[in-house]
């Protein structure tokens, strides 16, 4: 179905290719899952196949790729718009139209699709993908999980032979994820459509795969996920502890897992205790926040303590950035007092904000604003009235490979989270705020992430981080808040919280339940 | 009646019909009467939508316009009539700035003359206001014809990106904060520009790609020669239209003439144009009766008012006249907010 004949591609201005000599066949009907490091060149291959590369980026690319017998040489994206539908990472920035069932329609609409054609086929996708209670709805309403299921449709409705999905889950809450990925596997067994697929969150999506296409400096594998998942650090949790524990075939997911650790669970585990935090340093009394006539926040209490990472969980939209947003000072409470320390937030500005609250935003860029990393650490040495240097040497002692003259747009995910920590972590605040910080990180990504945290908490910082990642929650967290439509639903210790309920347990969990078991090293302690 | 779209086509002609009316008479209470329908209409029908907004900005543009119209007159209008309301103190400007006075004497002519002439172009801007927030803009893009598809499309895109640009805005700015930095000035705008502008381009190439991988601007192939054809004839068209209107604002005869070629010719250019384009329409709306009386009571409201009223203001100032027919047919005008079907009732957000 998509042919790879030996491709090379490079970009306009590089003189290293990102991908080379790529040969590769993926049946029909068979979901590919390509894996790699963060800037491994995922993307590059995926929009290959729907010919956004090379004609929408530009560059160079040698050799061929055929998809369903059709050459993206002498096809345009919109010439392979009914043979390939493609999803991004961000469902939002993709949307044409108003409402789900226009978005649904656009595609037909722009290759000419008879009327009576268009209308059965929506109403098809419609039930396909459970949409019909939502076919009214303007797409700005719904939850990130019913977006990307939109999308998924939007791409579907005119029948393509192939999906292209960028990271489908990346932005979504465990819910909205299994809604998506339960939708993905039912359009690869009912509908036999071959499905290319690009995901940082193994522990969900390496279970449904045929073959995983491994991308490591430039070169790519065809391979069986068993095989793909040995050797190398993008490994979901469940598979490092197959690994572990020497089991034989490696478990790709939670259930044979399970079947291979009956000996395991009758182990004895004491649990190692986590932070218990110090002094309270941040108090957020009775608050509440609407915006318009929802309630964002509804009457919360939450006190954070210095020395402990809590993790700020709940599903899309249940209030956690609102949280983050009233500690950060950045939205004041309709009711209720918020107190770091004894500030109010939103009165602090400039240096004083800076010695109490350090936050990164989702998209850490915004936070930038010169044309070089250089520029950026200068800017903040001036401001916070440090020696020259020291911002640039905070970052080096995160990550060692950035060069201080690139564009802070230009560098990776884990990168820039890296400099947005060493410019706001200058003046040694008391609080940390990240929002959903672990977007588009890897497994090694993320390790780095988190020993960056526990520095910062051994050093008595307080560090709230609101997340949908759950393993990453297990191995780096104290504390767990849960919010769930504007209340706190759970504020307890990270181990109650995580293994109390089957939607919030890491997979080592999942696998050595009852025992309260969080991470691979925990395991390995039995 | 079932809630429904009213075809935004009726809208726009109902509003023009009623703008080109408040255009053609100097009578303040016609206008008046504009504006009463107008807002009636847009507050019975309005549907609960962001742009619905749209009616209360153009009152206030419109109320600025008078103002402004006013403010002229007494400072730099010319002395009309007799009826001296007050003098304000002349200036004596230099010869190079001879035939414009400034100051003087203030008649109860110049300031009716001012209200009356800032009434009709703010009743034309409220009449606008109307159209704009009772049909859906995207919706009315959508109804184009196949050959103003693309004109359509970069529209819908300008449309779904400004409000992410002020999302960007607000984002940034907070960041900013967060930073230390001065929110407010002209460094902070210029700083945080950068930012706002390199996430709202990564916006729009998102946008862009997403378009092309989901068939947008998929043509069949045609000769240049066609192109030109084609082009040619929207242009001169939309030059013809343009001259037109001016000539028949100005009452000029051969006005309707220029206005009824240079239609022809766009319309002839824009069928051309839709040869090429492959695209169907998914679930259009319909043109039923309430979409026919929409309009209907619209154009006959400009055609009533443009045959019985006059656009010219009588020295020494009288009372108006209310011409009956014009009365009629505008009160007509106010018939769709009740015999239209009411717009889509708003989603319940989760």
């Amino acid at each position: 179905m998509i042919r790879f004949a030996d491709v090379t591609f490079t970009h306009a201005q590089s003189g290293r290719p990102v991908v080379s000599n790529v040969d590769l066949t993926i049946p029909e009907g068979d979901l590919a899952l390509v894996i790699g490091r963060t800037g491994s060149g995922k993307s590059t291959l995926l929009n290959m196949v729907n010919g956004l590369v090379p004609h929408f980026t530009g560059g160079t690319l040698r050799g061929e790729v055929r998809v369903n017998g059709m050459d993206t040489r002498t096809n345009a994206p919109r010439d392979l718009a009914g043979i390939v539908g493609t999803v991004g990472q961000n469902p939002r920035a993709g949307f044409t139209t108003d409402t789900v069932e226009e978005e649904l329609a656009y595609t037909m609409e722009s290759l000419g699709f008879a009327p009576d054609t268009m209308r059965r086929r929506v109403e098809e996708t419609l039930d396909l993908l459970g949409l019909a209670p939502l076919r009214h709805r303007p797409l700005d309403t719904l939850s990130g999980g019913e977006q990307q299921r939109v999308a998924i449709g939007a791409a579907l409705t005119a029948g393509p032979a192939v999906l292209v999905l960028d990271e489908p889950t990346s932005a979504l809450d465990p819910a909205g994820a299994e809604e998506v990925l339960a939708a993905i596997a039912r359009l690869v067994h009912d509908l036999a459509i071959t499905v290319l697929m690009a995901e940082h969150r193994l522990e969900r999506v390496v279970e449904f795969a045929d073959h995983v296409i491994r991308i490591e400096d430039g070169h790519c594998e065809l391979l069986d996920p068993a095989a793909a998942m040995v050797g190398h650090g993008l490994q979901p949790p469940v598979v490092r502890l197959g690994q572990a524990m020497g089991w034989e075939p490696v478990p790709l997911s939670v259930r044979s897992a399970r079947r291979q650790a009956v000996q395991l669970r009758t182990a004895t585990f004491e649990a190692p205790a986590r932070r218990t935090g110090h002094d309270g340093v941040a108090t957020v009394a009775n608050t509440t926040v609407t915006y318009g006539h929802t309630g964002a926040l509804r009457a919360v209490d939450v006190q954070l303590r210095s020395g402990q990472i809590t993790a700020l969980m709940g599903r899309n939209g249940a209030g956690k950035s609102t949280l983050i947003n009233v500690l950060a000072g950045t939205r004041a409470p309709d009711r209720g007092r918020v107190r770091v320390h004894e500030d109010d937030p939103t009165t602090l500005r400039g240096q004083a904000l800076l010695r109490r609250i350090a936050y990164v935003p989702q998209d850490p860029s915004d936070l930038f604003y010169t044309d070089s990393v250089r520029g950026e650490c200068d800017a903040t040495d001036r401001d916070t009235g440090q020696e020259p240097g020291s911002a640039l040497a905070r970052l080096r002692q995160l990550v060692d490979t950035v060069d201080p003259d690139n564009h802070p747009r230009d560098l990776s995910a884990g990168q820039q989270l890296a400099l947005a920590l060493a410019i706001q972590l200058a003046s040694a605040p008391d609080i940390v705020l990240l929002d959903e910080p672990t977007r588009g990180l890897d497994y090694p990504g993320k390790v780095a992430f988190g020993s960056w945290l526990n520095r910062l908490a051994e050093a008595g910082c307080s560090i709230l981080v609101a997340t949908h990642d759950v393993e990453l929650v297990a191995v780096i967290g104290d504390r767990v808040i849960v919010l769930a439509d504007g209340e706190v639903v759970t504020d307890a210790d990270v181990r109650t919280a995580l293994t109390s309920s089957p939607a919030f347990a890491p997979q080592v969990q999942k696998v050595l339940a009852p025992l309260p078991v969080l991470t691979v090293e925990e395991a390995c302690s039995l | 009646m079932t809630n429904r779209w009213l075809h935004p086509g009726a809208w726009w002609l109902w509003a023009l019909g009623l703008g080109a009316a408040a255009t053609r008479t100097a009578n303040p209470l016609l206008l008046g009467l504009i504006v009463a329908v107008a807002a009636l209409v847009v507050s019975s029908r309005r549907p609960q939508a962001q742009w619905a907004g749209a009616f209360a900005v153009f009152v206030r543009i419109a109320v600025l316009v008078v103002v402004i119209r006013v403010g002229f007159t007494v400072l730099f209008g010319l002395r009309v009539g007799t009826t001296d309301l007050f003098t304000l103190p002349s200036a004596t400007l230099p010869d190079w700035m001879a035939g414009v006075t400034l100051g003087g004497a203030v008649t109860a002519e110049m300031l009716a003359i001012a209200v009356i002439q800032g009434s009709q172009l703010a009743t034309l801007l409220i009449c606008v206001g109307a159209a704009n927030s009772l049909a859906s803009p995207v919706r009315l893009l959508k109804a184009l014809p196949p050959g103003l598809y693309h004109v359509g499309v970069a529209g819908v895109v300008a449309l779904s990106l400004a409000p992410r640009i002020m999302v960007n805005v607000r984002r940034v700015m907070q960041a900013r904060r967060m930073r230390g930095r001065p929110t407010r000035g002209l460094r902070a705008a210029a700083e945080s520009s950068v930012p706002v502008l390199e996430s709202s381009l990564d916006d729009a190439i998102n946008l862009a790609a997403a378009m092309d991988t989901r068939g947008y601007g998929r043509a069949t192939r045609t000769s240049p020669g066609e192109r030109a054809l084609q082009a040619g004839l929207v242009l001169a068209g939309l030059m013809g239209i343009a001259l037109g209107l001016f000539a028949v604002l100005g009452a000029s005869g051969w006005g309707w003439l220029l206005l009824a070629l240079g239609l022809a010719m766009a319309i002839t250019g824009i069928l051309v144009a839709g040869r090429r384009i492959v695209r169907t329409r998914y679930r259009p709306d319909p043109w039923g009766w309430p979409e026919t009386l929409t309009a209907a009571t619209g154009i006959s409201a400009a055609i009533a008012v443009i045959a019985v009223s006059s656009s010219t203001i009588t020295i020494p100032l009288t009372w108006p006249a209310l011409p009956p027919v014009a009365v009629a047919a505008i009160l007509a005008a106010a018939l769709p907010a009740v015999l239209t079907p009411p717009p889509p009732v708003p989603w319940r957000t989760a």
